[in-house]
């Protein structure tokens, strides 16, 4: 597979001829369109309306939308509730440390891998396996196999270091859910910057070699500025992913302790499964919804920026 | 050895040392799971004892997490299926077909994949509970399908775009029917690709987690659903068990995403880097 950075069209001249055909085949596509506007579109739309209700599912009378002058007041209830700033901190907190880490990361893996050497593929092979890892097994193995401050791989550590043994997950709750994310997430960002790497016209590093450009300079000058936009790329996705994540907190803390390590999807999973207050819970979704559609646009930004460069 | 060789040398072997760390957790699931809960909670450590299949047998083998597993094999496999069978035709129209408004229906197609679970749980839960779907394989499979429709979209269009068009115009030359327009010449020219599409639509239903706690209970609940269950070691008699069935829920996925290694990013970026 060329390592070519491309969003797929169609060559002009094809489309052209095709289009004057007035062919009914282009309606193919209707039955996807209408499959994720039913999927996707009417519960978007119910959650808006359901934000302005009072419906609670232990009070199988509060069904009704509230009144054209109370219809804010699970937004006002929300946005008065120190709760929820607590939970979009954490939310934004989680995501932009894991972002961080994985960038680094995932930069170091990716200029590491980007050299031929014997066991290349090995080493990638091994590099892309924690993103594979099924999440809740990936929070299973961390919190009872390895980390356990009895039976875990880290109790021996602490032990041969000289320290006492310490549950990680409960003294640092916050920092346990970064760590263990960041060790799934990283292997994306690398697998973005090396096809990034690999996309770099070898004739450009070569006449740079000639000008004799040193490795820093050439880092700084060359390889950056050409990765720049498979950077974005690759940390707005993740952000749009990482803002989602659930089945590692829902597993290692339940969000605890306290509110320590609840995050928007965590307490939306609260209000509506354990509260049963259908009217907060769609509150709080439109918050998710809006957070995400922020970081959704910024992406489909760079999209078009990066195809109307190709286009040049 | 010249000092260029020897540093070489070390860049290399520092570099799969490093891979090795990373992968080091899942080894060690994997080396657990062949332990003995005695040996698997041994001070210190133990990395050489005689393996024994016995947390295979009674976890995996003889507990439920065959039945879970079939659970999340059937969801997985109708829901890509479904996918495809809508997804195949849709990118054929988007890419031979071509609109003014078929980059705008592709990028909002994206955007869709990228809707927050979270945001849309409320009305799916009140939407499967009205319809009777909740715990149920054929809610998910619906579900799933959607989900997975953007990445199918995206990534066959992307391969329909690679194929010469000579082909489909010698096929209609020849008086080939849409029908036979699919069969015996896109699909057969696909293959690859949609083998590659069908593994990365595995790997994300296969690990799927929120969707599925919240709608399914026990009948339909997948394997993600039961492991998520192991949120304390029970004692100190659980912790090989756990790691078999662990192990044994990621397999499938590993060996699905080494197999599409060389896809996997246009996948996960949908087609945004190739």
């Amino acid at each position: 597979m060329a390592n070519s950075a491309a969003i797929p069209t169609a060559p002009t001249a094809r489309r052209e001829s095709t289009r004057r055909t007035g062919d009914a085949r282009k309606f193919l596509s209707a039955p996807a369109l209408v499959y994720l506007i039913l999927v996707t579109q009417v519960p978007f739309a119910m959650t808006i309306w359901f934000s302005f209700t009072n419906w609670n599912l232990l009070r199988p009378n509060s069904t009704g939308f509230i009144g054209f002058e109370r219809m804010f007041r699970n937004f006002t209830r929300v946005l008065g509730n120190a709760d929820f700033y607590t939970v979009l901190w954490n939310t934004v907190y989680l995501t932009v440390a894991v972002a961080l880490v994985t960038f680094v990361l995932g930069m170091c893996f990716a200029l590491l891998l980007n050299r031929p050497f014997p066991g290349r593929a090995l080493a990638r092979t091994l590099l892309i396996s924690p993103f594979l890892l099924m999440p809740v097994a990936a929070a299973v193995l961390w919190k009872n196999v390895l980390l356990d401050p009895s039976f875990g791989l880290s109790a021996w550590l602490f032990r041969v270091l000289g320290l006492n043994s310490v549950y990680l997950v409960q003294e640092a709750p916050m920092l346990s859910i970064i760590g263990i994310v960041s060790w799934q997430w990283t292997p994306f960002v690398m697998l973005i910057l090396l096809a990034g790497l690999q996309s770099l016209p070898g004739d450009i590093i070569e006449a740079a070699e000639l000008d004799g450009a040193g490795r820093v300079a050439m880092f700084r000058h060359i390889t950056l500025p050409h990765l720049r936009r498979f950077i974005e790329i690759a940390l707005l996705l993740e952000i749009i992913f990482i803002l989602n994540i659930f089945g590692h907190i829902f597993v290692i803390t339940s969000g605890g302790p306290g509110l320590q390590t609840t995050n928007l999807p965590y307490q939306i999973f609260l209000e509506a499964f354990s509260r049963w207050n259908i009217g907060r819970a769609s509150t709080y979704g439109i918050f998710a919804i809006v957070l995400a559609n922020i970081v959704v646009l910024l992406f489909l930004q760079v999209l078009r920026h990066k195809r109307q460069e190709e286009a040049l | 050895m010249t000092a260029h060789a020897k540093g070489n040398l070390i860049w290399s072997g520092g570099t799969l040392l490093l891979a090795g760390l990373m992968f080091f957790p899942i080894l060690w699931m994997i080396i657990t799971s062949f332990k003995t809960e005695d040996i698997a909670i041994a001070f210190p450590p133990r990395l050489f004892f005689t393996p024994t299949l016995e947390n295979w047998q009674q976890a995996v083998l003889s507990g439920p997490v065959l039945e879970f597993m079939g659970n999340t094999a059937l969801i997985t496999v109708a829901s890509t299926a479904l996918a495809l069978l809508l997804g195949i035709p849709a990118a054929y129209a988007m890419s031979y077909y071509r609109t003014r408004r078929t980059d705008g229906s592709m990028l909002w197609m994206m955007s869709t994949r990228m809707l927050p679970p979270a945001g849309v749980i409320v009305p799916l839960f009140v939407l499967f509970n009205d319809l009777n779907l909740l715990d149920t394989h054929l809610g998910l499979i619906l579900l799933f399908a959607g989900m997975n429709l953007p990445l199918v979209v995206w990534m066959v269009a992307g391969f329909i775009d690679d194929l010469p068009f000579a082909l489909i115009e010698a096929a209609r030359l020849d008086g080939a029917n849409l029908w036979q327009e699919f069969v015996s010449v896109l699909l057969p020219l696909l293959g690859p690709g949609l083998a590659a599409t069908s593994l990365l639509a595995l790997i994300f239903t296969w690990n799927e987690f929120f969707f599925a706690v919240n709608l399914t209970t026990r009948d339909a609940a997948p394997l993600s659903v039961y492991v998520s269950t192991f949120k304390a070691a029970q004692g100190d008699l659980f912790i090989a068990k756990m790691s078999a069935a662990a192990t044994a829920a990621a397999i499938p996925v590993l060996v699905a995403g080494w197999i599409a290694q060389r896809q996997l990013v246009t996948g996960l970026t949908m087609g945004a880097v190739k």
